[in-house]
């Protein structure tokens, strides 16, 4: 390996391209048996913008700290500079010359700005910080990234963006070599995802190497260099932006070769289902309803026995889709109805007596109370929904747990087990059962097979199908888009939080779904620098 | 409904006989009851007797802090309550002096409740308010003075009897039934702990979090005012400086020693009071072995210490590391 | 650079608005009772209030960082009585006793900051433990009050710089003064007080940028109880006695100066000045109903919750408001 001569801070000239800065090859980590990552590989060059990506789960997170020494890893060789390294922790890292910004800013928000630029090591004279002096070497810091604030003033009064810049600026200030940046632009609008990318711009002719992790791909054609993919813990591909598409970047991260999605998009045919003699008429529409900032304006309409499939990359606003029609977040647009009349859905518990059910992405978070047991998470929304003054005795209690453990298969099969012990699978399909226990109308599925096992996947997929015939109208979220075109009669397309297309029958196949995804039209080249939309 | 002791509840009942065995070596008559004058007497039942109050609260403050949330006020309102009850007592009929007592109590923990659940304070901030205020509340009641009265019909409820048990016990163990009814007799309690336990998954779940939480509230100020009428009942008078004095902190170890966290999700109702049952005992062995009752707050600072130390997360996980390695895995 | 400015103006709010309570509240005094308004009245309020504002300072570093302190009054009992015990039935010489409290009281913090950092517990449950200790150990020693007769103390009594107008500043005025404005330089001039705001606003932060949060919460506790140590050295020359009640309840009044000073109870924002103000409002409450006379105690505690709701709910608002807008905040100041 070549050494490369270390380009200092203040050096203008980019420096030598092709030549490796940062190399981790043989990645490995595995939580409890779970393999979240297996000999991944990564190789960053000085000055180069270096795209990671991942759907959830991918584990992009979980590299990124091994990484930077927060989680050890089991196995793997990292090197910088072609010297190997082995931080033990963030303040290890950083040392050795690899800083991390993330999407939440690590900085304190109630301190100023020139504070944050120099907290723990702000110039002192008897112990006292020389305030002046700190704010002049953070102006002089910021200038050097076309930035120009009051540094006296909270962090929290600057937007996110220049958070951000403010976070990378005490990073890179710290001799950083290479920055790790986790998402910084999930939260930003255009305008400030350009001021970002035009500092990220001059560390590139400083010679840092960037590893940049999104989920806007527009930004990844518009700034990187190079992308690596993982999937599932493995590396899925590296390749530079020049030679990889947009249809094949997203076709590697979904994980689907055109060949085998085409064979495995055998659609169930429509006249399967048990909705002979045209639609049924819908349980519940939603016209225009949408949420500025959150979901652009959407039509929606659910019909029973009828799976609405909604897809795209993460962040697209298919979460956000299901919160609005759960009532979990609040529409400022549009109308809904149930069964014809209009309704205000200001809460869950208003969508629970609507029929509605809701499992959330977030299973730990938002899904299970974990030190209540299995029986009691299952009863859960029935009772809420029953009210406080008419409780389910024991024995009806018992007899719904009993009931679903043997019809869902969860194990093992104890009711008066804490949730929190169960695996991931028994748990999605204990609160799949929180939900069926309410016989809802509508049930909204939010990565309903995320990150669980084989077995337990099957299982969900054809309780889905089982629901659907029973004739539940369906909501379901799913980055599985082999699972999708199985049991949707209608795939919603997100992208940059808007409904971008809408496909029924057959045209429901993987690749119409990646097609849409990735912009119908990869003809025409991605405006430079596109954010995403306000 | 079910009466039955949660599994962990061992821990504390062993704990409570200790203390009980300990008294009665020091002091051998610990156990001896008599009977005089239609009323059961000994150290035993004055253990039960003294510790009424702090049981009382301690039925309140459980379902907060299992709700997350904490209530400082109670011994302000405790004082509050005291002071209308013996304001009004020679005045007024038993149920009027009642009703505007437990009236006031069940006031002060709406505006408590409002303020965490409507305005989103947090809990520790929003009945300190309260907790300054509702003394000097109280001694504006009593206009400073130590307020008493001669009703018997109020002081039966301090130092009276039912069938030979001092009034104070039958009021709690009759709170204490009534509070297992309306929470475990009802869904309240399921839904209480799974706020508790995680408050976004209920409320995705479709329980409304806000309205428990106001009613949770509403019931600690009504079980502060129920204590603070058997306080004043007790010794035929109010005191407005003193009446619950740090009780509302004896409460809150009440519902920790019962084995409730600090951090919400389970809780006992029986084992909070059994929490007040030790503390009280604690306080009268102490008396009763001729050490000085200044001795008490050591000693409970000692069983704070090793509560905590029991509850702590990071203790926890050490121990069952170790607890597995020496007994193998259990349930 | 707008948006910057007003937020600077926004954190000041609160101790401008409590300044402005004092002022108002001091004017009212002053065209209430003709002899007040003046510099003897001014000062006395400084004697009378040194040991709350010197306990307050602590607490108000304690606040800032997110935490809370219940055990300060029973620190100030145990201070106390302990030099009571020391001097008079030892013989120790008082300033040797007071370096020995301080140092007891410093270990003492010292001990409950680490608790909350190794154990992760709750800042309120092991203070309250403290609490216990504190005032266990003062009992322990003596229950009845003792009179304290060394020369130093009837010297330090007497002791005061002679303003005009009769008015005297007394030693434990003069220490206040001091510990105020000693606090105003470490929390705001130090990069220790920097890491205690950085600790309010971000644990999680503050950790990832490296400094040592254990240490820091350590030193937090530490000051917090060895100025109650202070406090209960200035009590017990203003009482010249150690009793093993005193500071009863001083927690509570410390609490609420910080936060009638417009520190977040949430931790985060504060200033030292503001608890000071926060300090000097309670005790104008004391001397109005003083001067009355025919007022009773009680509304001074009223009056006092009546503030604290006032300020809190202020503080929920100011926070909404500030929420909200950062929301639609776009941009920001950039070339």
């Amino acid at each position: 390996m070549v050494p490369v001569s270390s380009p200092h801070d203040d050096a203008p000239a980019a420096p030598p391209s092709g030549a490796p800065l940062l190399e981790l090859t043989g990645f490995s980590k595995s939580f409890a048996g779970f393999k979240a990552l297996d000999q991944v590989e990564l190789t960053l060059r000085a000055g180069e913008v270096h795209a990671l990506l991942g759907e959830n789960g991918a584990g992009k997170s979980t590299l990124i700290k091994c990484m930077t020494g927060v989680v050890h890893r089991d196995a793997g060789r990292l090197s910088l500079d072609g010297v190997d390294i082995a931080p033990r922790s963030a303040e290890e890292a950083v040392k050795a010359g690899i800083a991390t910004v993330y999407q939440e800013v690590n900085l304190a928000p109630n301190l100023s700005v020139a504070q944050n630029l120099f907290l723990g090591r702000q110039p002192t004279r008897f112990g006292l910080v020389r305030e002046g002096e700190m704010r002049r070497r953070a102006r002089e810091l910021l200038a050097a990234f076309d930035l120009d604030l009051d540094v006296a003033a909270p962090l929290e009064s600057y937007s996110v963006a220049v958070q951000h810049i403010v976070a990378i600026a005490r990073a890179v200030d710290q001799s950083a070599r290479v920055l790790i940046l986790d998402e910084p632009t999930a939260s930003l609008d255009a305008h400030e995802v350009e001021i970002l990318f035009a500092v990220l711009r001059k560390l590139k002719a400083r010679g840092i190497g960037i590893v940049f992790v999104t989920h806007f791909l527009d930004q990844v054609y518009a700034i990187c260099e190079r992308i690596t993919v993982l999937r599932n813990g493995r590396l899925a591909g590296s390749a530079t932006t020049a030679e990889l598409p947009r249809l094949d970047l997203v076709r590697m991260m979904l994980g689907r070769e055109l060949a085998q999605a085409t064979a495995s998009a055998a659609h169930a045919p429509e006249a399967a289902r048990d909705v002979a003699g045209g639609r049924a008429a819908a349980f519940a529409t939603f016209e225009n309803y949408g949420k500025a900032g959150y979901v652009a304006p959407f039509d929606l309409a659910l019909r029973p026995g009828h799976v609405v499939g909604l897809a795209g990359l993460l962040g697209s606003g298919r979460t956000e889709t299901t919160r609005l029609v759960f009532g979990a977040a609040h529409a400022d647009s549009g109308t809904a109805t149930v069964d014809g009349a209009r309704v205000a859905l200001t809460s869950p518990a208003e969508a629970l007596h609507l029929g509605f059910g809701y499992c959330p992405e977030e299973r730990k978070t938002e899904g299970i109370v974990a030190e209540l047991t299995v029986r009691e998470n299952i009863v859960l929304a029935l009772q809420a929904r029953r009210g406080v003054t008419r409780p389910l005795s024991r024995r009806e209690q018992d007899e719904i747990a009993a009931r679903f453990i043997r019809l869902l298969d969860i194990r093992p099969p104890d009711p008066e087990r804490p949730i929190g012990l169960l695996s991931g699978g028994n748990q999605q399909k204990a609160l799949l059962a929180r939900w069926l226990a309410t016989e809802p109308r509508l049930l909204i599925l939010d990565e309903p097979t995320r990150g669980i096992d084989v077995g337990a996947h099957a299982e969900i997929i054809a309780l889905i199908r089982r629901l659907c015939a029973e004739g539940m109208a369906l909501l379901v979220v799913s980055s599985e888009l082999e699972e999708i075109v199985t049991y949707a009669d209608e795939v919603i397309v997100l992208r940059d939080r808007a409904h971008v297309a809408r496909l029924t029958g057959e045209d429901i196949t993987v690749p119409g779904i990646l097609a849409a995804i990735a912009e119908a039209d990869p003809v025409q080249p991605p405006p430079a620098a596109a954010g995403r939309a306000a | 409904m079910s009466l039955r002791l949660p599994r962990i509840g061992t821990s504390q009942v062993v704990a409570l006989l200790a203390i009980l065995a300990i008294n009665w070596v020091v002091s051998p008559q610990f156990f001896d009851i008599r009977l005089q004058d239609g009323r059961l007497f000994g150290s035993l039942i004055d253990v039960l007797n003294r510790g009424a109050p702090v049981a009382i609260l301690s039925l309140g403050m459980v379902l907060v802090i299992a709700m997350r949330g904490i209530d400082l006020s109670v011994g302000a309102v405790m004082a509050i309550c005291g002071a209308i009850a013996a304001s009004l007592a020679d005045s007024h009929s038993l149920p009027v002096v009642l009703a505007a007592a437990l009236g006031a109590g069940l006031a002060c923990g709406l505006w408590n409740g409002f303020l965490v659940a409507v305005l989103g304070i947090q809990p520790i901030v929003a009945t300190l308010i309260l907790m300054v205020a509702g003394r000097g509340i109280a001694q504006l009641i009593t206009e400073g003075r130590i307020v008493t009265f001669t009703s018997p019909e109020l002081a039966f409820l301090g130092g009276g009897s039912v069938l030979g048990l001092p009034t104070p016990i039958v009021i709690t163990l009759a709170l204490l039934a009534l509070t297992l009814l309306i929470v475990r007799g009802t869904a309240l309690g399921l839904l209480i702990e799974a706020t508790g336990g995680n408050a976004r998954a209920a409320a995705l779940a479709g329980v409304g979090t806000r309205l428990i939480t106001l009613a949770v509230y509403a019931w600690c100020g009504l079980c502060a005012a129920i204590a603070g009428v058997v306080a004043a009942a007790d010794i035929l008078g109010a005191d407005a400086n003193n009446a619950g004095l740090w009780l509302e902190l004896d409460a809150i170890l009440a519902v920790v020693i019962g084995g409730t966290s600090l951090f919400g999700g389970r809780f006992s109702l029986v084992l909070a009071v059994i929490g007040a049952l030790i503390i009280q005992a604690m306080n009268t062995g102490i008396l009763l072995s001729g050490f000085p009752p200044e001795t008490n707050l050591v000693v409970k600072a000692v069983v704070v210490l090793a509560v905590l130390l029991a509850q702590s997360p990071r203790l926890k996980g050490s121990l069952a590391v170790l607890g597995s390695s020496l007994f193998g895995r259990r349930a | 650079m707008n948006a910057a400015g007003r937020n600077s103006l926004n954190r000041l709010l609160p101790v401008a608005a409590t300044t402005a309570v004092f002022l108002l509240g001091f004017l009212i005094c002053s065209l209430t009772f003709p002899n007040f308004a003046s510099l003897r009245v001014v000062m006395n309020l400084f004697t009378d209030n040194a040991f709350l504002g010197i306990v307050a300072v602590g607490m108000t570093f304690v606040i800032i960082s997110g935490g809370i302190d219940l055990s300060v009054g029973s620190v100030i009992g145990f201070t106390t009585v302990f030099l009571a015990i020391a001097i008079e039935r030892w013989g120790v010489p008082p300033l040797v006793a007071f370096a020995l409290v301080l140092v007891i009281c410093a270990l003492f913090g010292a001990a409950m900051g680490a608790a909350i950092e190794y154990f992760e517990l709750p800042p309120f449950i092991v203070t309250l433990a403290g609490m216990f200790l504190a005032r266990g150990a003062s009992f322990l020693m003596s229950t009845e009050s003792i009179p304290i007769t060394a020369d130093l103390y009837s010297h330090l009594a007497d002791h005061a710089l002679r303003l005009p107008g009769g008015a005297r500043l007394t030693v434990p005025a003069m220490i206040m003064i001091l510990v105020v404005i000693g606090g105003m330089v470490l929390l705001h001039l130090t990069r220790f007080g920097a890491n205690v705001y950085a600790l309010g606003g971000s644990r999680v932060s503050t950790a990832l940028m490296g400094v040592n949060v254990t240490r820091t919460t350590i030193l937090i506790y530490m000051l917090s109880a060895g100025l109650a140590g202070l406090s209960g050295i200035v009590f017990s020359l203003y009482t010249s006695s150690g009793y093993s009640l005193s500071g009863v309840g001083v927690e509570l009044d410390a609490i609420a100066a910080v936060v009638i000073g417009g520190t977040l109870l949430s931790g985060g924002y504060g200033f030292v000045f503001g608890t000071f103000v926060g300090v000097l409002i309670q005790g104008l409450i004391q001397t109005y109903i003083s001067f009355d006379g025919s007022l009773s105690s009680w509304w001074a505690k009223i009056a006092t919750g009546l503030l604290l709701f006032a300020f809190i709910g202020f503080q929920q608002a100011t926070l909404r408001l500030a929420r909200r807008s950062r929301r639609h905040a776009t941009g920001g100041a950039h070339a």
